[in-house]
Parts: structure tokens; C-alpha cells; sequence
């Protein structure tokens, strides 16, 4: 039995079609796109705009019903889910990182990585502590009572990530959470990305930056609607050594600038 | 997500938008202020004359000479009275009462009323007299403060023995103790002051400024009239009234040789009458009040309506983490409802002040009651969810992709 449930991929996506059709026009975002994605596995979703990479993660994480095709979450079929087992798959399967508006800027980094757990049901001691361990592990421990203006952007992703994480989710799907960060930070949270990764969590990440999707360990490119390549990435990139790189070019500007 | 977790949220975010959330009450607290101190008003109106009607005598018909038109307590004398209505007749119907032969009725009294002057030594004063019957504290609920009402026995004898009013004894003799005893003229009728009246008015009219003599004295040495002006029924309870209505309707006709004779006056009718038009004025005033409370709800959605607006992309990011449908609009139910809960609370204390000043600066009587608070605040919660559904509905229904990428 459990032999069995490790065999069966946590995601598994079977010829998916998204149509949005208007008066007069006809939009295919997704053509009959298929894959797996196994336990564990860290994938980046590359394409330009427009190729659907957006489309496929709404329906991902199931805010979006895809016009035709499957879509399996551990086996089970979601597309057929209704309003209430979709908010509830999104709740405890599914950690959501956006690129920007990550947060509720009234609340404190403690109380927007609370949410999840809330509307999930669980009890205030336990939320705590569970939000307090996952805080630490972004390392925010000491941020916990300010607000999203009073962090930087590379924080506020890491209160995300947190907040993604709170309730152990099958998926975490980011989308684009680079996309506003200057390297450095970029850096740091493709590392909280990398060490999660490691320590066995599922991540698929859309980006649109090669340097970023390296430091996954597969690609999947799209164009029109079309997947038209699933590579492994041999040459993975690690945060470490890039954020190491950075302080190193930081102190020859310095230097530089010294003399 | 529980109600508490979601009384929470609803109340951070109303009190990250203060001024807006005080503003959108402040319809509310307007509205239930205005119900509440207009429905004190209204009550304390209608308890005011009901109070002075029950003052006058309870349980009491009036039986006056000639026809009354069809108005409650607006009597108009016949051209000429039935010289038949005198103190005889009374005499008769009081007998037959003794006797038992007109059941239910516990008194019966006469009345008499004249103006004249009332004298002592050089002080004098213009005064009702009112010749009546020695149970005439009873039947009135009017009573002797010192001294005592004449009896039976004086009446019998037309003795000249008077009572005065309160205030006619202070102007005559400064305090009604010194009153007692002394000899007053009323006209050129030499009288000895027995009792001096509590103080007691009706309507706002001082009622001190009567004095009571027996009626026989009345008509034998000051008026010299025979016929006598009222005859007042008074019965055991209010229920009786009717029943007795009837049987003295029989006697009255018969005496006076038809029934456009007299007249019948009927206390509770009064009462009954003025206590419906005092509870339509209420409820007219609730009524008009009511709708700055609809309005004051109207306010309510309009918010409600814009904040859905304004917090579309947050609504987005609570679903993508989670928030079923059922959540948000219980949220944006709890915001509204506590917004107009809290402006009833509010409204109520303003209500009640505001009732307070108006006895203090006006002569009207309020009166708060318990039961009008609280359907006031029962409203003014119902009115937050009822405008709260529609634009909480809006919420939770909101598509999340949409939202989240609302700009």
C-alpha cells in the first residue's frame, strides 16, 4: 500500500485544453498538454508570455477548471471537485507564492502565515507554534510582528513561502516569485526554494528567467499553449554558491570604490 | 474557519478603516437614537394622560342633562334641561342602588358646580363652588389633606360646613391648618371650614382652587336651583361599566321621558380612545424614524459595496489559501452586522439621553421602555444583515483568478 502511494505522482496532468473563447475570437491557452510531476521533484515552467505558463498553474492550483483533460493531485481527480473541495484542496494540498500583492498588508508576517492554518480550523496554541517554526525556518523569526511595509521584498516573499508551507501542502506553486527582487534577494529565496527542495517538498516554479530555472531540476518550456520541451537540468545552479559569488563581486566593487 | 476566527478578522479590518466605520454607524446611531427617544415620547405622552384620566376616578360614568355630540368627552347642554334631572332623581336612583336593585354599581354622587367669592375677613378669592356628596373623595380619588369631608348627616341637613381647596386656603390663611375651623362667606353665606383638600391638579389645571360644600346647602342658600348639574356612577371595576351603562340608561329614560335627556360619560371610553390615538402617534413616529434607519442600512451596503471593491485582490489571495466561499461572506456578513450592531448600541444611549433632555427642557413626559431599546437594536442588527448579504454574496462569490489579478 504505501509502496504503492509512492509510486503514484503527486501531480499528474492527462492532455489538458484551455479554451477561452469570446465573441468572435477563440483562445487556446493550454493544447493537450500531459505530464507527471513525482514527489520531491523541483520544476521550473518557462516560457514567453502568452505561452500559458499562468493558465497551467491557475489550474494547478486549482483556481482555474481547464476546458478538457485530467488532472490528478496524489491520484485524486480535482477537476471534477465543487466550489467548497476545491477551497479545501487549495487549503491543505496546495502553497500559493504570487510574484506581488503576497501578503494582507494590514496583518503582521505572524498573522498572514496564520491564515492558512484558520480557515484549515486549527487550534491557536498549535497555530503558534507552528507558525513560529516556520518563520524561523525562512529565517524571520525576529520579524514576526511587522507588517509587510515595514520588510523588504525579499522578506515578504520568505513570509510567502512560510505561508505556503504552514500546511504541509502536496504542491508549493510560486509564480514568478523573483519576478520583482533584485538578485541578491532573488537568490536568497531560490535558497529557502532549494533547502525546502531538499528536504523533500514538491515545488514547480514559473519563471521566465534561465538563470532562475536552473536551479530547478527539470524544465518544462512552452510556446502557444504547446509544452515543447521537458528537460533535466544538468548544470543546477545552488543559491549558496550564487549568493557567495555576489558578496564576493560586492567587495571587489568596494575595493574598487576604496581606491 | 470558526465564528470567532471570523469576528476577528471582521473587526481588524474595520478598525483599520476607523473613520469610514464610524461615519457608516453614525447612520445607524441617528436612526436608532431618532426611534428611541421619538417611541419615549410617544409612551410618555399616552402614560401622562392616562395617568390623569385614572386621576380624575376610574371606573366611573358621568350622567350629565341634554345630548353630547359624538365626541369623547365633549358634552353641550340641551337648550333646557329636564327639570326633572334634580336631586331628587338622585336620591331615588341611589336608594334603588342600596336596595340592590341595579346590581355591580358601588356609588353614586351628584354635582353641582357655581362660581362665587370666597371671603375671610378683608382676603377674599373667586372660586368654584362645587356642592356634591360626601362620597365625593371616594368617587374621585380626591381626599381631605386635614380636616375632614363632610358627612351624611350634614348633607341631610344642608349644614353650612365647607371644605376648601389647597389653594384657596393658602391665599385666605397662608397654611391650611390655620384654615380649620374658621368661619369663610361665600356670597352672604356664612360657612365653618372643616377640611382643607390635598393638592392635586388634572390636565395642568390646579384643582386647589375649589371648595366643597353639601349640595343640598348648595341649592337651598347659594344658587336656588333645584335641578342638579351631574350625577357620577362609579362601579367595581372597569368591566362593569357597560353592563351598568344599561341598566341606568333604563332608569334615566324613564325618569326624564326620553333618551335624548341625557347624557352617558364614560371614563374608560376616554381612556380607550386617547390611549389608541397616543399609540398611532407612536407608531407613526416609529414609523417615520424608521425610515433614517432603512437609510442608515442603505449606508451600510454602499460601504460594504465599496470595501468588496477595494479589497478585491485580498478576497483572491483568501481563496487561493483557502477561504471557502462560505468564509468570506460570513466575514463581510460579521463587518456589517457589527457596524450596525455597534451603531444600536450606541443609538440607544443617545436615544435615551436624548429622551432625557427633552422631559428636562420641554414639559413633555418620556418615557424609555426596555422592550422599545430592544427591538430598536434588534432592527438595527437585522438591518446590517439584510444590507450586508447582498454585498457579501458579491464577495464570496468573486472569481479568484480575477481578483488576484485585480488592479
Amino acid at each position: 500500500m504505501k509502496e504503492n502511494q509512492l509510486n503514484v505522482p503527486v501531480i499528474r496532468i492527462d492532455s489538458i485544453s484551455k479554451v477561452y473563447r469570446g465573441e468572435g475570437f477563440e483562445v487556446h491557452a493550454l493544447r493537450e498538454v500531459s505530464f507527471n510531476v513525482e514527489k520531491g521533484d523541483f520544476v521550473a515552467v518557462m516560457g514567453p508570455s502568452g505561452s500559458g505558463k499562468s493558465t497551467l498553474l491557475n489550474i494547478l492550483g486549482c483556481l482555474d477548471r481547464p476546458t478538457s483533460g485530467t488532472y490528478f493531485i496524489e491520484g485524486e481527480a480535482v477537476s471534477k471537485l465543487n466550489e467548497k473541495a476545491l477551497a479545501r484542496t487549495r487549503n491543505r494540498r496546495i502553497g500559493f507564492v504570487f510574484q506581488s500583492f503576497n501578503l494582507l498588508p494590514r496583518l503582521t508576517a505572524f498573522q498572514n502565515v496564520e491564515l492558512p492554518l484558520i480557515y484549515k480550523g486549527i487550534g491557536r496554541s498549535t497555530r503558534t507554534e507552528v507558525v513560529r517554526r516556520y518563520l524561523g525556518a525562512v529565517g524571520l523569526a525576529d520579524r514576526m510582528e511587522n507588517r509587510p511595509n515595514q520588510l523588504s521584498g525579499g522578506q515578504v516573499q520568505r513570509v510567502a513561502i512560510a505561508r505556503a508551507l504552514v500546511n504541509e501542502p502536496s504542491i508549493i506553486l510560486a509564480d514568478e516569485p523573483t519576478g520583482n527582487l533584485d538578485s541578491r534577494s532573488g537568490e536568497e529565496v531560490m535558497k529557502i526554494f532549494q533547502d525546502f527542495n531538499d528536504q523533500g517538498k514538491t515545488i514547480i516554479l514559473v519563471t521566465h528567467e534561465d538563470d532562475i530555472a536552473r536551479h530547478a531540476r527539470r524544465i518544462l518550456k512552452f510556446r502557444d499553449g504547446s509544452l515543447i520541451a521537458d528537460e533535466v537540468v544538468n548544470e543546477r545552479l545552488r543559491a549558496d554558491d550564487r549568493i557567495q559569488e555576489i558578496e564576493e563581486n560586492e567587495h571587489v566593487q568596494e575595493a574598487e570604490m576604496a581606491q | 474557519m470558526n465564528f470567532y476566527e471570523s469576528l476577528r478578522t471582521a473587526l481588524s479590518s474595520l478598525t483599520a478603516n476607523k473613520l469610514r466605520s464610524i461615519l457608516t454607524m453614525l447612520g445607524v446611531i441617528i436612526g436608532v437614537a431618532a426611534v428611541v427617544s421619538m417611541v419615549s415620547l410617544g409612551q410618555g405622552t399616552r402614560m401622562q394622560i392616562t395617568e390623569q384620566i385614572g386621576e380624575l376616578g376610574s371606573n366611573v360614568l358621568t350622567v350629565v342633562p341634554g345630548r353630547t355630540r359624538p365626541r369623547p368627552g365633549m358634552a353641550v347642554q340641551a337648550a333646557q334641561p329636564s327639570r326633572d334631572f334634580n336631586y331628587q332623581m338622585y336620591s331615588d336612583l341611589k336608594h334603588m342602588v342600596e336596595e340592590e336593585y341595579i346590581p355591580d354599581i358601588i356609588r353614586v354622587g351628584s354635582e353641582i358646580n357655581s362660581s362665587s367669592i370666597v371671603t375671610f375677613q378683608r382676603e377674599n378669592i373667586r372660586s368654584t363652588v362645587v356642592g356634591t356628596t360626601p362620597n365625593y373623595p371616594d368617587i374621585q380619588n380626591f381626599f381631605p389633606q386635614t380636616g375632614r369631608f363632610f358627612t351624611s348627616f350634614e348633607l341631610e341637613n344642608a349644614s353650612r360646613v365647607i371644605v376648601l381647596g389647597k389653594t384657596v386656603a393658602e391665599e385666605l390663611f397662608g397654611t391650611s391648618t390655620n384654615a380649620l375651623g374658621k368661619n369663610v362667606r361665600v356670597g352672604n353665606v356664612s360657612f365653618t371650614i372643616i377640611g382643607v383638600m390635598e393638592p392635586k391638579s388634572a390636565f395642568g389645571r390646579d384643582l386647589g382652587d375649589r371648595v366643597f360644600v353639601p349640595i343640598t346647602t348648595a341649592q337651598r342658600r347659594l344658587t336656588g336651583v333645584r335641578t342638579i348639574q351631574s350625577i357620577t356612577v362609579q362601579t367595581a371595576t372597569a368591566a362593569d361599566t357597560r353592563p351598568v351603562t344599561s341598566y341606568i340608561e333604563g332608569f334615566f329614560t324613564r325618569r326624564l321621558g326620553g333618551d335624548d335627556q341625557y347624557s352617558i360619560i364614560n371614563q374608560q371610553d376616554i381612556l380607550d380612545t386617547i390611549d389608541q390615538v397616543t399609540g398611532t402617534v407612536t407608531l407613526l413616529l416609529a414609523g417615520i424614524t424608521g425610515i433614517s434607519l432603512l437609510v442608515g442600512g442603505i449606508g451600510i451596503m454602499n460601504i460594504m459595496l465599496v470595501s468588496v471593491t477595494e479589497r478585491t485582490r485580498e478576497i483572491g489571495l483568501r481563496k487561493a489559501i483557502g477561504a471557502r466561499p462560505s468564509d468570506i461572506m460570513t466575514q463581510f456578513i460579521i463587518e456589517s452586522s457589527t457596524l450596525s450592531g455597534l451603531g444600536g448600541i450606541i443609538g440607544i444611549m443617545l436615544g435615551v439621553l436624548g429622551s432625557i433632555v427633552i422631559s428636562r427642557l420641554s414639559d413633555m413626559t418620556t418615557l424609555v421602555s426596555l422592550e422599545s431599546a430592544v427591538i430598536a437594536f434588534l432592527v438595527a442588527v437585522g438591518v446590517g444583515l439584510f444590507f450586508g448579504i447582498f454585498p457579501a454574496r458579491r464577495a464570496s462569490r468573486l472569481d479568484p483568478i480575477t481578483a488576484l489579478r485585480y488592479e
